[in-house]
């Protein structure tokens, strides 16, 4: 896998994602816009493409964050329980105030998800069977728990339509205006960048962090943090995009180890040309309609999860 | 020098290091012996700030371990461990390249290189620099982590049972190794070894331990003698001397 190449497959998916869609642009209109279209293209398309480079790029990074922190494969924000915990958060801001805006719903989505994924870590550091299948099984049934709390509330005060539209990832809302707060994922992607030395080191273990002068808690933590604030910042503007942090940096790393410097560029493009591909997918399958880009991703990620659960499995 | 003055450590009602006190020369090999359980491991973590001590102090050329930052430690004492060993798939170079953390933060200049690259030649890692770990065999990985330990450049080295899992060719290897470390380049060495053999062979100084505590350290020769043996792991071992190595005969 050549970065050009994935370079390459960007630039072309990202073409042709600005021209696909219900009202018809070519790209020799581009030339002579009507205003209707240029309306369309700055409203619509170009924001919907932005959210999409970003949500997949920042996705995948603290997805491979995170699986070297935990030093297991198959732990991602989706299964560590750090979505769930989101969701909760968005549906306590909701009934907690009532006419939360955008950003605040994020900052209390953000603390929820940053408790939980510390919950879920010191179940980790508990459990003394740390089988590479049973840690993601742990951290699934500890997101379902969480989940069922949020239904439950969110049951009893009429909010359950309002939540399970934070269920499903869709880029068809994307609109200006309403997606910028992904913006803020930017500086935490340079923040890992900036980070993936220490991040490598941390995943060695406390005592070789330590051994190097590495402060271990503090660069974990830092981890986490990254992680809890890009999970809710997607999960506010797009919704849930499940598998993506898990099967990325998976592929990535099967053929490139485990060294994040050299691992997050090509992980962060993956991550892209992946969620773009399947949001094009998704919107030429059953044309004018379109399919959520959760669902899209949901199906091809969970067909490529189960393969390179087979895999790992016969590599065991 | 590293001087430990009443160092202790309890895991809740058990203790697993009672207050020692021991010295480690500079410029040698220092081995630590005894039985499982006595305490080695947990005395070498001490010695390298892996884990905290109760009680005591570990002075480092004169200054206590808690006085100083541990990224400046991390230029004067270096510690391999064997749970350091884990399966993480980095190439021999990139984890060679790790030891210059406490110097570059990661970013490696030229001067940094030439470590690495030293460190690699040292350790006859060449063909093998662009390797995962994971392909290579037990010897060759822990040759690649003591190589990490080289580039991280420090007159401090504690190996914790660096032989454990190696076949006798790797063993000798790596001992060689050790001794050419001290002997070519003025390392000070501190191992954790449970085959007292090559204690006898290879080191200058042991110290022996049981139950926590020291029951008796000194100079090869002299501890590696059968009624010190017998203090230390309640057997009688024979010792015999074969060229000009003394050893141990405890296997009936």
């Amino acid at each position: 896998m050549k970065k050009r190449y994935l370079w390459l497959a960007l630039i072309v998916l990202s073409v042709t994602s600005v021209f696909v869609g219900v009202k018809n642009i070519t790209p020799l209109d581009l030339f002579s816009l009507t205003e209707d279209q240029q309306h369309i293209l700055l409203v619509s398309r170009l924001p919907r493409l932005i959210s999409i480079i970003i949500a997949g790029v920042s996705m995948s990074i603290i997805g491979l964050i995170m699986q070297q922190l935990t030093r297991n494969k198959f732990v991602s924000p989706t299964t560590a329980g750090t979505m769930d915990s989101a969701r909760l958060g968005i549906l306590v801001a909701m009934l907690l105030f009532t006419s939360a805006s955008p950003l605040e719903k994020m900052l209390v989505a953000f603390v929820f998800a940053l408790a939980g994924t510390f919950v879920f870590m010191r179940i980790l550091d508990k459990v003394k069977y740390k089988d590479a299948i049973f840690i993601p099984l742990v951290g699934l049934m500890f997101g379902s728990i969480i989940g069922s709390v949020t239904t439950f509330f969110a049951y009893k005060h009429d909010l359950i339509q309002n939540i399970s539209s934070w269920l499903q990832g869709d880029f068809s809302m994307v609109l200006k205006g309403r997606y910028e707060m992904l913006y803020i994922s930017i500086p935490l992607v340079i923040i890992a960048y900036l980070y993936a030395n220490r991040f490598t080191i941390a995943g060695m273990g406390e005592e070789f962090s330590t051994n190097l002068g590495l402060k271990y808690k503090q660069v974990v933590n830092i981890g986490l943090i990254l992680v809890a604030a890009v999970t809710s910042v997607v999960l506010l503007t797009i919704g849930s995009i499940p598998f993506l942090g898990l099967i990325i940096p998976n592929i990535v790393t099967i053929y490139m180890g485990d060294n994040l410097k050299k691992v997050l560029p090509h992980t962060a493009l993956l991550g892209a040309v992946f969620v773009l591909a399947c949001d094009i997918l998704g919107r030429v399958i059953i044309y004018p309609y379109e399919i959520p880009i959760g669902l899209t991703v949901g199906v091809i990620g969970s067909g490529i999860f189960v393969y390179l659960l087979m895999r790992r499995r016969a590599f065991a | 020098m590293i001087e430990v003055k009443n160092v202790s450590k309890k895991y809740g009602n058990k203790t697993v290091v009672e207050p020692v006190s021991v010295n480690v020369a500079k410029g040698k090999i220092t081995s630590f012996i005894g039985p499982n359980g006595a305490g080695k491991s947990t005395l070498l973590s001490m010695m390298s700030r892996l884990i905290t001590k109760d009680s005591g102090e570990v002075l480092i050329d004169g200054v206590e371990l808690g006085k100083s930052k541990s990224s400046d430690l991390a230029k004067k004492i270096s510690i391999l461990k064997q749970s350091n060993h884990l399966n993480v798939r980095l190439s021999v170079r990139d984890l060679v390249a790790f030891g210059r953390f406490p110097y570059s933060q990661g970013r490696l200049n030229k001067e940094d290189w030439v470590f690495v690259d030293e460190a690699i030649r040292y350790m006859e890692l060449d063909d093998m620099q662009d390797k995962f770990l994971d392909q290579l065999s037990g010897g060759q990985k822990q040759r690649a982590f003591i190589a990490m330990t080289l580039a991280q450049d420090t007159e401090y080295i504690l190996l914790d049972e660096p032989l454990n899992n190696l076949d006798m060719k790797h063993s000798v290897q790596i001992m060689k190794v050790l001794r050419r470390l001290v002997d070519e380049l003025g390392k000070t060495i501190v191992i954790v070894i449970h085959d007292i053999n090559f204690a006898s062979c290879y080191s200058d100084h042991i110290v022996a331990l049981k139950n926590g505590r020291i029951v008796k350290e000194g100079p090869t020769d002299a501890m590696i003698d059968t009624n010190v043996l017998r203090e230390v792991y309640d057997m009688d071992i024979p010792v015999q001397t074969i060229g000009d190595h003394k050893i141990c005969v405890y296997f009936a």
